[in-house]
């Protein structure tokens, strides 16, 4: 950028030259056609685990390794696996997990962005530093102890516990933070004029105009406590209470002959609902990664 | 704005956040710290002083140390790779690319999907004679290996599915930045005669490192706590090969209810985060300025 009109020139000349510019087309198409290749053999094998998956469960056992076209296709796997195990409630327990976490996820980190974005308090800087120290040290390196505490108050094995140390999020917090600042004050003041109190401000003017963060930070921590396995695998051990992750581990770790073809039917089972609504809201789910990660 | 009202406000609408943020992060963390110093209280034997002893029985503990170096083997291998896959792909699905929208998908579905499920899928994978590596394997002539069975191939294998698993979600990051980049740069840079390859180190390397050091931090952060697929996939063995930090204090935690030496284990990885924390927010973010 920096470099003068002289270096240039000689660039400008070389692409007037025919003969050169012929050639230098014809490689750019060549590298463009390579890079098409390469691009499309990265995607394949990237989706060759799915598509595998797919394979495996829509088919009888004994095609598991053998692909041919005109496998019969059949839904048995997934009906012996949602009889193998008690899929109903794992799915039902999830869900609650992942609605739970996610509403206290929201009014907390509200309430708590609102106070670091616009107010100014003794210690302020203090705290926010102690919100941003849980994005480095989060609750799942901390099982020895979170367990003790479970313990202690008494909510060991209950879907409460596996959600009540994601309830309070740094990262949340943070990104409301960030949001909640670029509302323009004098909304704010204008709200403010006409008698509305702190909370009603929030709720009137800041709120609405985070709504697209709103919709970012909920694919994200949807789609991780959806995924999430350590933790609920320490804290449960009933039925009651597992989520999905870890009803399908202890449903396939158990070697009593359940076959390859169950098991990835359970194994899509448990990741349909994301899949499918992956599949549904791809660019917001893609933009919302991208908003959440741009700080 | 800085009346006594508004600081009472203020720190009620902290409250509810702070009390749990403190009550299962900061508290737990200092607590690990406290207890590591202690004995597990077994039966009717109550905890007591100890002293340094769990940190003592570490350092003569071979598994520790062989999570350990797994751990570190394991950051070196998944993270470099998983970045400049995620640079390669960013790069082509934000170019003129024929089937970009399928390539995204598939680029990033990896992401969305649960480790714990597709580990099963890649567990098939790894089976000796007849998973799809080894078929394809010996379709081309070499003899079926038990990729996680052997000392030599399983932590390798674990990194296989984390650099699969992760590519994906950093790829985000860098289209995102991509996309903020003026065209008029590439142009100028084409104007001057400048090769695919130079335009490449030095314009857009340089400005896509912020996000290069973001992800970083994000990965590194992942390789201490990705542990999932080695519940389905290895258990840690065999005979330790694979086992890494945080799943080595699930086991002396849970299995052998060691409590005190898992908190002693565990202060060695918040060391760890707490090191990546301090090189956060010390020194990147001095350095760039993303607000």
């Amino acid at each position: 950028m920096n470099r003068d009109i002289a270096t240039a020139a000689p660039a400008l000349e070389r692409e007037a030259d025919p003969a050169h510019a012929t050639g230098a087309f014809l490689g750019a198409r060549l590298t463009h056609a390579l890079e098409t290749a390469g691009a499309w053999l990265l995607g394949l094998l990237w989706i060759l685990p799915l598509a595998y998956a797919v394979w495996t469960a829509f088919h009888p056992t004994e095609y598991s390794t053998r692909f041919e076209l005109d496998a019969p296709l059949t839904l048995e796997n997934f009906i012996a696996a949602w009889h193998a195990a008690r899929f109903a409630r794992y799915f039902w327990n999830t869900f609650l997990l992942v609605t739970m976490v996610l509403a206290a996820q929201l009014v907390l980190g509200t309430l708590a962005a609102y106070a670091f974005a616009r107010f100014e308090f003794r210690g302020r800087d203090v705290l926010f530093f102690l919100v941003l120290l849980q994005l480095m040290v989060m609750p799942d390196v901390l099982i020895v102890e979170n367990y003790a505490t479970m313990n202690r108050i008494g909510l060991r094995d209950t879907i409460v516990a596996i959600g009540l140390p994601y309830f309070a999020s740094g990262f949340g917090i943070f990104l409301l933070r960030q949001t909640f600042k670029t509302v323009p004050r004098e909304l704010d003041e204008a709200a403010r004029v006409e008698g509305a109190g702190p909370l009603q401000v929030l709720w009137r003017v800041y709120v609405p105009l985070a709504r697209p963060v709103y919709l970012a930070y909920a694919l994200v921590s949807v789609s991780y406590h959806w995924n999430n396995f350590l933790w609920p695998l320490i804290i449960t051990n009933s039925v009651e209470t597992r989520p999905l992750t870890v009803g399908l581990q202890v449903f396939s770790s158990t070697d009593q002959g359940v076959d390859w073809s169950i098991i990835t039917a359970a194994t899509l089972m448990t990741s349909a609902p994301l899949l499918v609504g992956f599949l549904l809201f791809q660019r917001q789910f893609v933009q919302s990664f991208m908003r959440a990660g741009i700080r | 704005m800085r009346s006594v009202q508004t600081q009472v406000i203020a720190w009620l609408l902290l409250l509810p956040a702070m009390v749990l943020l403190v009550a299962f992060t900061h508290w737990p963390a200092v607590a690990t710290a406290w207890h590591s110093l202690f004995s597990t209280p077994k039966g009717s034997r109550p905890s007591v002083w100890v002293g340094a002893e769990n940190y003592q029985l570490m350092l003569e503990d071979d598994v520790f140390w062989q999570a350990l170096w797994n751990n570190l083997w394991f950051a070196l291998g998944t993270i470099p790779t998983s970045i400049a896959l995620a640079i390669v792909m960013a790069l082509w699905v934000n170019g003129k690319i024929a089937g970009r929208g399928f390539l995204r998908l598939a680029y990033f579905t990896p992401t969305v999907l649960p480790m714990i499920a597709v580990a099963n899928i890649w567990l098939f994978f790894y089976t000796p004679q007849y998973g799809l590596l080894n078929q394809v394997g010996q379709a081309l002539g070499f003899a079926s290996r038990n990729w996680l069975g052997d000392r030599d191939t399983a932590l390798g294998a674990i990194m296989v599915v984390s650099v699969w698993k992760e590519a994906g979600f950093f790829m985000i990051f860098y289209l995102a930045a991509l996309q903020q980049v003026s065209p008029t740069l590439a142009e100028a840079a084409a104007l001057e005669g400048a090769s695919r390859a130079q335009y490449f180190w030095r314009v857009l390397f340089p400005l896509l490192m912020p996000t290069t050091l973001f992800v970083l931090i994000n990965a590194l952060i992942n390789s201490v706590r990705m542990i999932d697929q080695l519940f389905v996939m290895t258990r840690g063995g065999p005979d330790n090969a694979s086992i890494l930090l945080l799943y080595y204090i699930y086991e002396v935690g849970f299995s052998f209810w060691d409590s005190a030496y898992a908190a002693a284990l565990t202060v060695v990885v918040l060391a760890i985060l707490g090191a990546t924390a301090l090189v956060k927010f010390r020194w990147l973010d001095r350095r760039i300025h993303y607000q």
